[in-house]
């Protein structure tokens, strides 16, 4: 049974959290980042302002992609890339924020999962009997994980979706608490819709999951893509919440994964490889 | 046709979707931004329904607000075979009054805990997941009695009414407001029930009967 309490892991206390999306901010906001009491709001001219709840010391606080971000360590100098938000024909918004029981790794696993989709997202993202999750790779990239060459049979892949496709995927973790992935973009064969999890860790087994889109669907409104994404993210919820334990263990013999699991294997191996304790039951450490 | 002003996640949408599927009904969905958009709170929408809320029926100029009055409606126009909504027998009839207006208790203690946990709503989280449990230990001692007089549903009878439907979503959906059904064995069993009703339809986070990986 875990305490939930104030991250002492330097490695997850230096990075930047998403604590929400900028159009949705109004008046400041409590909350607690890493089990931390803290505020949020947006100070004149919509800067971005973060601060302790106890004494009210300023802490670092930033807008990126659409999202105000706040770190209670010494996060780097910016927020990791996302070279897609520069192509002037994507619409960039929050599809929107849920509140999740469950730590930022497991819902970050959870997303980089294929195999669930007929049985989860049934008639949407998969459907059976297209069970297979056929071969991938996962590489190193820049200290980053990517999983590449991603397939799979959907009947309904996204908003703008007119027909089945077997949608190509990949996966990008660049960031131990959020991931990106990038799939088949109907109506545009040569190039991929980007979206991404940014999770705002309450503690080490409650969070908040942003998702972020930077979608080129010309067709739909910002509505009936949140409407399409929502349903994705509240059929996922009962799944990532009865997850026992709540904090993702880390050690390989803990779990037994099977070969489809390559993305989550490469992932729990990176956050071990980085030192990471928060939000997950290191190994060795059961 | 009916159209309903409809938001996926809402489980007094959901009570509409799943009462209109059972009783084999065709409508139409409007999607309502309800969040981020708070569509329902804008002036636009106050021309629908003055209190800001979701679900509101349109059955073709008829316009009917507030999820267990529609219930109530739907059944009494669309059940030809009056017992969703027992107007035949006056203690079924009363009973049916009785558990919904406890609906109304459920939805304001589980399902408003369940709005605080996934969407940030400012519940008093503590007073509402014990009110919740509160409700739920009722609901289980009674359905526990009724299952020993060889009953399923929360009103007399061999046949589930609205009640029941007006209750399952709280009930189905509680643990996403952090309240476990774990010691209420007759609660849970009766949502199994309602998920065998047929024509029965899921919304995102209520897993079918034989759907789950589980099963």
């Amino acid at each position: 049974m875990s305490v939930s309490g104030v991250c002492a892991d330097p490695v997850v206390r230096d990075q930047w959290y998403a604590l929400a999306a900028v159009d949705e901010i109004g008046a400041d906001v409590s909350t607690r980042l890493l089990g931390l009491p803290i505020g949020y709001g947006l100070g004149p001219g919509g800067a971005a302002r973060a601060w302790r709840a106890d004494d009210g010391a300023p802490i670092p606080a930033r807008v990126s992609y659409g999202y105000l971000w706040a770190s209670v360590g010494e996060p780097p100098a910016e927020v990791f890339d996302v070279p897609e938000t520069r192509e002037p024909d994507r619409r960039i918004f929050n599809a929107g924020t849920l509140g999740l029981a469950v730590s930022a790794p497991r819902a970050v696993e959870n997303f980089l999962d294929i195999a669930h989709f007929p049985y989860v997202h049934r008639g949407l993202l998969g459907d059976e009997p297209h069970t297979e999750v056929a071969d991938y790779d996962v590489v190193d990239r820049d200290g980053e994980i990517w999983a590449l060459g991603c397939r799979f049979h959907q009947p309904r892949a996204a908003a703008a979706s007119t027909e089945e496709v077997v949608a190509q995927y990949q996966y990008r973790v660049p960031h131990p608490y959020c991931a990106m992935l990038y799939k088949s973009a109907p109506g545009h064969p040569d190039r991929l819709d980007a979206m991404g999890i940014f999770t705002h860790p309450l503690d080490d087994e409650r969070i908040r999951a942003h998702l972020f889109l930077c979608l080129l669907d010309d067709v739909n409104t910002d509505a009936t893509i949140r409407r399409f994404q929502q349903t994705i993210l509240a059929q996922d919820m009962p799944i990532l919440e009865n997850q026992h334990p709540k904090r993702l263990p880390l050690d390989p013999r803990a779990e037994t994964p099977v070969r489809c699991d390559k993305t989550a294997i490469a992932y729990r191996r990176w956050l071990s490889s980085l030192g990471v304790t928060y939000g997950v039951i290191p190994a060795g450490a059961g | 046709m009916i159209t309903l002003y409809d938001y996926e996640l809402s489980v007094n949408c959901y009570k509409q979707r799943l009462m209109m599927a059972i009783l084999g009904v065709e409508y139409t969905s409007v999607p309502v931004d309800f969040y981020p958009g708070w569509e329902h709170k804008s002036a636009e929408f106050a021309k629908i329904n003055p209190l800001g809320h979701i679900p509101v029926i349109d059955d073709d100029g008829f316009m009917l607000r507030d999820a267990h009055a529609i219930l109530v409606y739907l059944a009494s126009r669309y059940d030809p075979s009056r017992l969703w909504y027992p107007v035949d027998d006056p203690c079924r009839l009363g009973e049916t009054a009785q558990w919904m207006l406890f609906a109304e208790g459920t939805t304001n203690t589980a399902s408003s805990a369940r709005l605080h946990d996934n969407l940030g709503y400012d519940f008093d989280i503590d007073a509402v997941r014990a009110g919740a449990h509160k409700l739920f230990r009722v609901m289980d001692e009674h359905l526990w009695f009724r299952e020993r007089e060889g009953l399923d549903w929360v009103v007399s009878g061999a046949h589930p009414t609205i009640a029941d439907i007006a209750l399952f979503p709280d009930v189905a959906l509680s643990e996403e407001g952090g309240i476990s059904r774990l010691d209420y064995p007759a609660l849970r069993r009766w949502t199994d029930r309602v998920r065998r009703i047929p024509g029965f339809v899921t919304m995102p986070g209520v897993i079918a009967l034989g759907e789950s990986p589980w099963d």
